[in-house]
């Protein structure tokens, strides 16, 4: 387990999750990650932000090996090491399906499945065979408690997951990814189909989070990230262009692309 | 933070859980294998049977009480004949109903009412529409069992194929270029005629081929307006007699057409027309085959060749 | 899609008037008009079609049921309208088409909502980039050909299994037409599964299903719609299939719901009172429209059913 160095004047302690190292990725002939390197940190939120198109919801979909499911994309180098297994998720050994057993994903528009609320959050848990339950009362329950949902929806458990509001079916796809116990949530955008105050409740609920898990947010919302994350990447164009520890990155940035997308002066 | 133990029970799961998506795929491409394969015997059994029989003869000659003489010339020209009267009727109705349905239908119940009802139309069996014409266009009308009747029966048939091909070529339109016609000042006829049904021809002409497919293989209700099965003269030739009368002679001929010509080979008891049946049988597939092919054709070029 | 923009109801309080050559033209309008009218006129056609279907089937039939009453047509268990001791039992013709269809469907529906979920959710491009098309092959073929390959390829095979099988049967003509109708099914239910979005996929795939368990606890429900509908198509064919029951299963009317025996269905026993020379308004002639209309009524009936099912299950994503 190694420590970036540089990074001591942030959060004190901190251990490594994951490791993205120099990190090459392909749509087809198109070159979407150049070299990327960044670092994961247990039980904090890293947030990675930077114009459309720069490369940071393809860099988070690599962590769960959603890239998979379609033909032409291309893990050209380097790789994602996961702690502490220390092992690449991107390995051709590595079976995506484990990778997302472990690493959990919400995504930008809620996408409940045609199914009872229950049903929805049970869903992370039938998939790893369970069928007890009890059992899976329990985790229903704690997880929905996890998300902050229970005390909308214990009496509904049985209405159709799109009957919620749009706030409630995100929370309740953070419930489906916390059911199972993941080491890693993948936030792409989770707030970006959301009026201002579902999207306040989101954001509590993620730093509320970090508590269990660790927490990788991609955000198109500069407060935001600087709301709830310890750690901010910005990419552009494919590159990491600077990664560090959100004050540092909004306060004072070390290099002069930071400075201007962070100050609204990019583009 | 994951134990060992745990990681191995997950790896069992998804093992197990892997075992049944490969199983799946093998169902799959054996429920797949069903279908191929039934093609294939059937294609190859009927040509193992019928092909040696098909000779220019076979083509050239009327059928007969005797299973070696017999043939299908007056099937297959009874067969284009009606067919001829099909796209007449069938095309200028289908397209012009799916360009209203398109372009002009105002949003009302008049519209529901017809949208459902061409739905409805699809779903009913082609045997109704045999006694729709045995009632109304061969006694009511009285255009007896002729040529006429039969092809007026399959346009009927067909129609809702060329609606729904008409719509979904118009539909693949984009909303772009109605507006750039509209913006130049034409009219909804002008738009129309000037870059709606140009642009959407070929997908239209790929349902009328899947339309004409169908209805060249249509047999029950050609049979139920009660066509002769026995027919050993030709219809006197289109447009061919004295005008006026005479040009439209032939559409009220008495006729037969392929699949009745195959029906009726295939229940007779000698072995000897059941092979006739198959060469006829060949014929009627390698027609159907090419047309569909055709109509697969035409629209793998569509998709190839627009940008939009 | 509107012909032309109206104008605003309150014109703006300048100027004088139109001018000439904003003003519409009449000649144009009129043309415009009548092409319009055309147009109404040919998709209005559809529903005279269904007017005089609906008119012509209840005509005819209204003849025959003013000399066999409905209660022999529903009840009576004998169906020999053209002997000189005639009985109108549609059920006879009825259980026919059931057993008939019932083989077919359990051929068609299982076999085509495999191939529509391997097509769907397992197959490559390629693989349904030529699969499709060959589905819509088979579908094309005519189905007096389908008869003839059941009644001389496919009865000869069941008859070295069960050599008590007749020649004429509604297991092979049955089985046959389950292969034939298996594109329809798979073609729709898999149009119904594609419509499924990627989310709903993504959804599932990251919390780490395989592709079995996203399809068949994310996609498949949430194309019930669809697939039912496809089912729904899958047996108003079965029950309106003609020729390959007139040439396999032979037209005895027959009283059974056993596939191995011969029997008639409604429309087979239509083909075979048209091949007979029937004269026009003898009652013999009459009880192919009252058949008619029993299908008739049983299709809509498959219809409205769809309809119904649709709306129940009408999925919002």
């Amino acid at each position: 387990m190694q420590i970036q160095t540089g990074l001591e004047a942030g959060v004190e302690g901190a251990l490594l999750k994951a490791d993205v190292r120099e990190l090459d990725f392909y749509y087809g002939a198109f070159h979407a990650l150049k070299r990327v390197s960044m670092p994961i940190y247990d039980h904090k939120v890293t947030a990675l932000i930077g114009p459309s198109g720069c490369g940071k919801s393809t860099l988070l979909r690599c962590f769960n090996r959603m890239h998979d499911l379609y033909p032409g994309n291309r893990y050209a180098g380097g790789g994602i090491v996961l702690f502490p297994d220390d092992t690449n998720l991107l390995a051709p050994g590595v079976d995506p399906i484990e990778v997302r057993m472990r690493i959990s994903m919400v995504f930008q528009k809620p996408n409940p499945f045609p199914k009872s609320i229950y049903e929805n959050v049970a869903y992370s848990l039938r998939v790893r065979g369970m069928s007890n339950k009890n059992e899976l009362d329990d985790r229903v329950e704690s997880a929905l408690k996890g998300a902050a949902l229970w005390n909308e929806v214990s009496n509904r458990l049985k209405e159709l997951g799109a009957n919620l509001s749009g706030g409630q079916q995100q929370r309740l796809c953070i419930a489906r990814a916390l059911a199972s116990d993941p080491e890693i949530i993948l936030f792409d955008e989770p707030t970006s189909a959301l009026d201002p105050i579902a999207t306040a409740s989101i954001e509590e609920l993620i730093t509320e989070l970090k508590e269990k898990v660790t927490i990788l947010i991609v955000t198109h919302n500069m407060q935001q990230a600087a709301r709830i994350s310890d750690y901010t990447g910005y990419m552009y164009l494919g590159e990491m262009v600077e990664f560090g520890v959100t004050d540092q990155i909004f306060i004072k940035p070390q290099k002069k692309a930071t400075e201007d997308y962070i100050t609204g002066r990019f583009g | 933070m994951l134990k060992a133990a745990d990681l191995e029970a997950i790896r069992a799961i998804i093992a197990r859980a892997k075992r049944w998506d490969l199983f799946f795929s093998l169902l799959g491409i054996l429920s797949l294998m069903v279908g191929v394969l039934t093609f294939t015997v059937l294609f190859v059994d009927m040509a193992i049977q019928g092909v040696p029989r098909l000779s220019l003869d076979f083509f050239t000659s009327f059928p007969s009480r005797r299973a070696e003489n017999a043939g299908i010339l007056s099937a297959w020209v009874g067969t284009v004949l009606v067919m001829m009267v099909t796209a007449l009727s069938a095309v200028p109705l289908g397209v012009a109903a799916g360009v209203y349905l398109e372009e002009y239908a105002p949003k009302n119940w008049m519209t529901d009412i017809i949208e459902i009802n061409i739905s409805n139309l699809a779903g009913i069996p082609s045997i109704v529409y045999g006694l729709l014409a045995l009632g109304l266009f061969v006694y009511y009308f009285g255009f007896g069992q002729s040529i006429l009747s039969a092809g007026l029966t399959l346009a009927l048939l067909i129609l809702p194929v060329i609606i729904v091909a008409t719509r979904e070529a118009i539909r693949a339109i984009p909303q772009s270029i109605h507006e750039g016609s509209y913006a130049c000042g034409a009219t909804t006829w002008q738009t129309v005629s000037d870059h709606i049904l140009p642009y959407s021809s070929a997908g239209i002409l790929t349902g009328v081929i899947i339309g004409m497919a169908r209805a060249i293989g249509e047999t029950a209700p050609i049979i139920t307006i009660g066509a002769l099965t026995f027919i050993a003269f030709l219809p006197t030739a289109p447009f061919a007699g004295d005008p006026p009368a005479g040009l439209f002679e032939w559409i009220f001929a008495p006729f037969t057409v392929m699949p009745i010509q195959m029906f009726n080979w295939t229940s007779r008891p000698e072995a000897a027309f059941t092979v006739n049946a198959a060469a006829a049988g060949f014929v009627l597939v390698f027609m159907t085959l090419a047309m569909n092919g055709l109509a697969i054709y035409v629209r793998y070029r569509l998709r190839k060749n627009i940008k939009w | 899609m509107t012909a032309s923009a109206s104008m605003p109801s309150d014109p703006l309080p300048l100027g004088s008037g139109i001018s000439d050559r904003l003003s519409k033209k009449a000649s144009r309008h009129i043309k415009e008009r009548i092409i319009e009218a055309l147009l109404f006129a040919a998709a209005a056609f559809s529903v005279f079609v269904t007017i005089a279907i609906v008119y012509v089937l209840v005509k005819e039939s209204w003849v025959f049921f003013e000399t066999v009453p409905l209660s022999d047509f529903l009840f009576d268990t004998q169906w020999t309208p053209l002997f000189d001791d005639a009985h109108y039992g549609i059920m006879v013709l009825l259980s026919g088409t059931l057993t008939s269809s019932g083989v077919a469907l359990l051929v068609a529906i299982p076999l085509g909502t495999i191939i529509a979920i391997y097509l769907s959710e397992f197959a490559g491009f390629k693989v349904r980039e030529i699969a499709k098309p060959f589905l819509e092959l088979l579908g094309g073929v005519p189905t007096i050909v389908y008869g003839y390959f059941a009644l001389t390829f496919l009865t000869p095979i069941l008859q070295k299994i069960y050599p008590d099988l007749p020649g004429f049967n509604l297991l092979s003509a049955g089985l046959v037409m389950g292969i034939m109708i298996i594109p329809y099914v798979a073609s729709l239910s898999e149009d119904a599964m594609r419509a499924v979005p990627m989310s709903l996929r993504e959804g599932s795939y990251a919390m780490g299903a395989t592709r079995l368990q996203t399809a068949l606890w994310v996609v498949t429900p949430a194309a019930t719609s669809g697939i039912a509908s496809a089912y729904i198509l899958g047996i108003s064919r079965a029950v309106g299939e003609t020729m390959i029951l007139a040439v396999a299963a032979g037209m005895q009317p027959n009283l059974t719901f056993n596939p191995t025996e011969p029997g008639a269905t409604i429309t087979s026993y239509i083909v075979q009172v048209a091949l007979g020379d029937l004269p026009h308004g003898s009652i013999g002639y009459q009880t192919i429209f009252a058949a008619g209309l029993t299908l008739l009524l049983m299709t809509l009936a498959f219809n409205l059913l769809g309809y119904w099912l649709r709306k129940r299950f009408r999925e919002v994503y």
